[in-house]
């Protein structure tokens, strides 16, 4: 019952996600629908709840247990209780119950998003350039031919999207498309085929229950 | 220079800061910023989940339309919850089921269709694809060099046999092509990390510093 009910249902919903795909008929595409739309986005926000759980429990642990650094979990649990209480009272963009302007400034949690996180997720983002760089200049020491390739490809596609490149030659912008649109999409083509395969191989084994790590516990 | 009196740009500024100071090294300021940046953005993920998923698909119908049926997808998300309960965890193992079987379903024609199919289509040599590229006749020699290389990379992953004769020769043609692949998708990546600090940089001296307009 415990890992054969499971299996059970992974066959069943695997075979209503395939039927769609080649049955147009409205009652199966309206079916499609909801389970797709509502069903199963449901699911996906308490999977979400779930995750958040386990975020805060390992936080909590980290706090009690006075581990490295534990001082920083209360600021990632305080500044989460904050904004999910804002954003969960004060509406969007402070249209709930809750008020969120004091005179002209504005805290409802669309602000605090746009303030904060977005701005922190960019420029992490953009620390991964110079990590990059560093990056590039290892690979450069390989001193490979296969490196000196991806280097060059590399350089050409950097400096042809740029006004230099132009400047440059101006056949370097068409040459960095060129190599975008005909060894890049060769090669890429190339790794997506046995990535498909993988993939496929990989689904047919959850449906029909012969991978079963997913179960957790060895599958038992 | 016309320094913002903004406190949500003040805000912005000294967070990007505290980012940026990690290039010097792991230090405290660096540290607060990024469990900030976790905390809100999970309180933002649970603001979105509630106003767009939960609420009005969810409560609103079930409670206050009295739509019974939505009492399943409550009580199967409910069961996520058994995770922390080790009598009954293995329940959690239903609405994953559920999930991860209706997308891995998905998942098959959807592969075959665009990873497979559509990829065929657009490498084998023919008068269809020798047109696409606008390019008259290096439209033909375009084709003929992405439809090698895509059998070269292929043959490069086959491992059933050793990479000698034919073989050996096409693996060592689709390496050639993988690292300019690879080396491409390097330099776009870059380009895009790069395009995203010069877009802090002009908010630091810009709206911040007002250094610049």
């Amino acid at each position: 019952m415990k890992k054969t009910f499971p299996l059970i249902l992974v066959f069943v919903f695997g075979i209503l996600g395939i039927i769609p795909f080649f049955v147009p008929h409205p009652f199966i595409q309206n079916s499609d629908e909801f389970l797709r739309n509502e069903f199963l986005r449901i699911l996906a926000a308490f999977a979400l709840v779930l995750g958040l759980g386990s975020l805060l429990r390992v936080h909590i642990d980290k706090i009690k247990r006075k581990r490295e650094n534990w001082q920083y979990s209360w600021i990632l649990i305080i500044t989460f209780v904050i904004s999910s209480v804002i954003g969960l009272f004060g509406g969007v963009r402070g249209t709930g119950i809750l008020p969120t302007t004091i005179g002209t400034f504005q805290f409802d949690i669309w602000t605090i998003y746009w303030n904060v996180a977005v701005p922190l997720g960019s420029t992490m983002f953009a620390l991964l350039a110079f990590f990059m760089a560093s990056a590039a200049y290892r690979a450069f020491r390989v001193r490979s031919t296969e490196a000196t390739l991806l280097l060059a490809a590399a350089f050409i596609v950097m400096i042809g999207v740029l006004p230099l490149g132009d400047r440059v030659s101006p056949h370097l912008p068409s040459f960095a498309q060129w190599i975008m649109d005909v060894p890049n999409v060769a090669g890429q083509r190339g790794i997506l085929f046995g990535v498909a395969l993988g993939v496929l191989a990989t689904a047919l084994k959850i449906i029909l229950g012969i991978e079963r790590s997913w179960l957790g516990g060895g599958g038992k | 220079m016309n320094i913002s009196g903004n406190p949500w740009i003040w805000v912005s500024a000294l967070m990007s800061l505290a980012i940026f100071s990690f290039l010097y090294r792991d230090n405290p300021f660096y540290r607060f910023a990024e469990h900030v940046f976790v905390g809100v953005a999970n309180g933002w993920a649970v603001t979105f989940y509630w106003h767009n998923v939960l609420a009005p698909s969810l409560f609103d119908p079930l409670f206050r339309q009295g739509q019974l049926y939505y009492i399943i997808p409550f009580a199967a998300g409910m069961l996520y919850f058994t995770r922390f309960i080790p009598r009954v965890s293995w329940l959690v193992r239903i609405p994953i089921g559920l999930y991860m079987g209706y997308y891995v379903g998905v998942s098959i024609p959807a592969t075959i269709q665009a990873y497979i199919i559509k990829q065929v289509q657009g490498t084998i040599l023919s008068a269809q694809n020798f047109q696409a590229w606008n390019a008259g006749n290096a439209g033909v020699v375009w084709s003929i060099i992405l439809f090698i290389g895509v059998i070269c990379t292929v043959s490069y992953f086959f491992f059933s046999r050793e990479h000698k004769g034919v073989l050996g020769l096409s693996a060592r043609v689709g390496i050639i092509f993988v690292m300019i692949g690879f080396g491409a998708a390097f330099g776009y990546t870059v380009m895009a990390r790069i395009s995203l600090l010069i877009g802090r940089l002009q908010f630091l001296l810009g709206p911040w510093l007002g250094i610049i307009e």
